[in-house]
C-alpha cells in the first residue's frame, strides 16, 4: 500500500515540474499569496483552499478511522506484552524467593536435628563412660578394702604371734640370766611394754 | 530564473499554477494542492507502514511513525487530559499536514503550501470552528460564560467580555498568520539569498569569493528552516491541543 502511494505521489510530481515553468501571461503585482483581483491567481487561490478542504478531510478521515487506530494498537499490545513480561518476571522471583526461603529453612531445621542427635550421642557416651568407670571404680574399691581387710588380719595375727614370740625371748633371756623365769610376770611386763609402744 | 533581468524576484515562488494538464486548470487543482495530496500520501504510508510491520521491536520506519504518534498522543495528553483521546486523529492531522507542508517545502522545485494565507487560514478557522463545535456540544449554553470569568466583577463586565471575544476570534488570525509570516519570510530570505549568490557570482574573478558569503548565509538559514518547520508545526498542533483543553474545560 505504501510503494503504490509512494509511486502516485512520484507520478503526480512528474508533470508538476513540467508545468510549473510555465509562468502567467499577465504578470503578478505584489505578493501572489493575496493576488484575488489576478485572472488566473485569484482562481488558483479558491480553488486551492477547496481542494486543501477536501484532502484535510480526506486525512483526517484515514488517520481517525484507518492508520491511528492500527499504530496505537501495535503500541498497546507492546506495553501490554512488556506489563506481562514483567509481571511474570515478577512471579519468578517471587518464586525463587519462596524456594530459596523454604531451602533456607530446611537446611536450618537439618541443621538443628543433626546438632541436638550430636549432643544426644555425646551425653549417651558420657553416661555409659561414667557407669562404666563407676562399676570399675566399685570393683576396685571393694578390693582394695578387702585386700585392706586382708592386710590388718594379717598385721593383728602377726601382732598377736609378736606378743608370743616377744614373751617366749623375754622368758629365754631371764631363764638365761637368772636361771628361772616368771612366766605370768614376763607376760604382764610384755604386755605393759607393748601397751607403752601402742602395739598392743 | 529568479535572478531575471538582474532583478531580485523572491515572491514568484509562491505562484500558483495548474497541474495535471487541462484538468486540473479546469478544476483549479494547483502544485500547492499535488504537494498537499503528496503530504497526506506520505503521512498515510508513515503510519500505515508503521501498523504494517506491527514488530515487538521497532525498525527505523516503525520507529518514526511510533515517535510521531507518541509524540502528538503525549501532548494531547497533557494538554486536554483523557477526555482528548477522541480529538487526538484531528491534533495528529494537523500537525502532519502542517509538518510536511513545511518540510516538503524545503525540497528544490518543491512548492511550500503553508506559505499561503488562505492555506494557514482555512486551517486556522477549521481549527477554530471544531474548538468551537466541541465546546458548544459539551456545554450548550454554558460555553458562554467561557468569555467572562467566574469571580469578575460585574461591574467589569462591558470591558472584559468584549477584550475575551476578540482574543477567542484572534486565535485564528494568530495561528494563520504565524505559520504563514514564518514560511514566506524563511523562504523569501532563501530566494534573497541564493539571489546574490548568482549576482556576486558573476562579478568577474572576484565573483565566486564574495559569492560564497551569502552561499555561507543560506547554508545557516536551510538549517535553520528544517528547525522553523519543525517548531511552526510544533506550535500549530500545540495551540490546537490548549484550544481543545478550553474547549472542554472551559478555563
Amino acid at each position: 500500500m505504501r510503494r503504490v502511494m509512494m509511486l502516485a505521489a512520484l507520478a503526480a510530481t512528474l508533470p508538476t515540474i513540467a508545468m510549473a515553468a510555465g509562468s502567467s501571461a499577465v504578470p503578478v503585482e505584489g505578493m501572489p499569496q493575496l493576488a484575488f483581483g489576478h485572472p488566473t491567481q485569484g482562481r488558483l487561490l479558491i480553488g486551492q483552499v477547496v481542494w486543501q478542504l477536501l484532502i484535510f478531510i480526506a486525512l483526517v478521515y484515514l488517520m481517525a478511522k484507518v492508520a491511528l487506530p492500527r499504530v496505537g494498537a501495535v503500541i498497546e499490545e507492546r506495553h501490554n506484552r512488556i506489563a506481562a513480561d514483567l509481571e511474570a518476571a515478577q512471579a519468578a522471583k517471587a518464586e525463587a524467593d519462596a524456594a530459596m526461603a523454604a531451602h533456607r529453612a530446611s537446611t536450618e531445621a537439618a541443621r538443628a536435628e543433626a546438632r541436638s542427635a550430636v549432643a544426644g550421642a555425646v551425653q549417651a557416651a558420657q553416661a555409659d563412660a561414667d557407669a562404666k568407670s563407676a562399676a570399675v571404680n566399685a570393683r576396685l574399691n571393694a578390693q582394695i578394702a578387702e585386700a585392706e581387710a586382708r592386710i590388718d588380719a594379717a598385721r593383728s595375727s602377726a601382732m598377736g604371734a609378736l606378743r608370743g614370740v616377744a614373751t617366749d625371748a623375754a622368758e629365754a633371756l631371764v631363764t638365761r640370766l637368772v636361771g628361772r623365769a616368771d612366766r605370768a610376770a614376763i607376760e604382764a611386763a610384755v604386755g605393759r611394754e607393748l601397751a607403752a609402744r601402742g602395739r598392743a | 530564473m529568479a535572478a531575471e533581468g538582474k532583478t531580485i524576484d523572491a515572491l514568484s515562488q509562491f505562484e500558483l499554477s495548474p497541474v495535471l494538464g487541462i484538468f486540473g486548470d479546469a478544476v483549479s487543482f494547483s502544485q500547492s494542492n499535488l504537494f498537499m495530496v503528496i503530504a497526506v500520501a506520505l503521512t498515510v504510508g508513515l503510519m500505515t507502514a508503521t501498523a504494517n510491520r506491527a514488530a515487538l521491536i521497532p525498525g527505523r520506519l516503525q520507529a518514526l511513525g511510533e515517535a510521531a504518534y507518541e509524540f502528538i498522543a503525549g501532548m494531547v495528553r497533557d494538554q486536554v487530559g483523557d477526555e482528548g483521546k477522541k480529538y487526538f486523529p484531528f491534533v495528529f492531522s494537523i500537525f502532519m499536514f502542517v509538518l510536511f507542508g513545511n518540510l516538503l517545502g524545503m525540497l528544490p522545485y518543491a512548492f511550500t503550501f503553508t506559505s499561503h494565507i488562505v492555506v494557514t487560514l482555512t486551517l486556522a478557522i477549521v481549527v477554530f470552528l471544531v474548538v468551537t463545535g466541541i465546546a458548544l456540544a459539551r456545554h450548550g449554553m454554558h460555553f458562554f460564560s467561557y468569555f467572562f470569568p467566574e469571580g469578575a466583577p460585574v461591574w467589569l463586565a462591558p470591558i472584559i467580555i468584549p477584550v475575551e471575544i476578540i482574543s477567542y476570534f484572534s486565535r485564528v488570525v494568530s495561528l494563520s498568520v504565524r505559520l504563514f509570516a514564518n514560511m514566506v519570510a524563511g523562504h523569501v530570505m532563501l530566494k534573497v539569498f541564493a539571489t546574490f549568490v548568482v549576482l556576486l557570482g558573476g562579478l568577474g574573478a572576484v565573483g565566486p569569493f564574495v559569492a560564497a558569503m551569502p552561499l555561507a548565509v543560506n547554508i545557516a538559514l536551510v538549517g535553520f528552516e528544517f528547525l522553523v518547520a519543525f517548531l511552526q508545526a510544533y506550535v500549530f498542533a500545540i495551540l490546537t491541543s490548549i484550544y481543545l483543553h478550553d474547549a472542554v474545560h472551559l478555563h
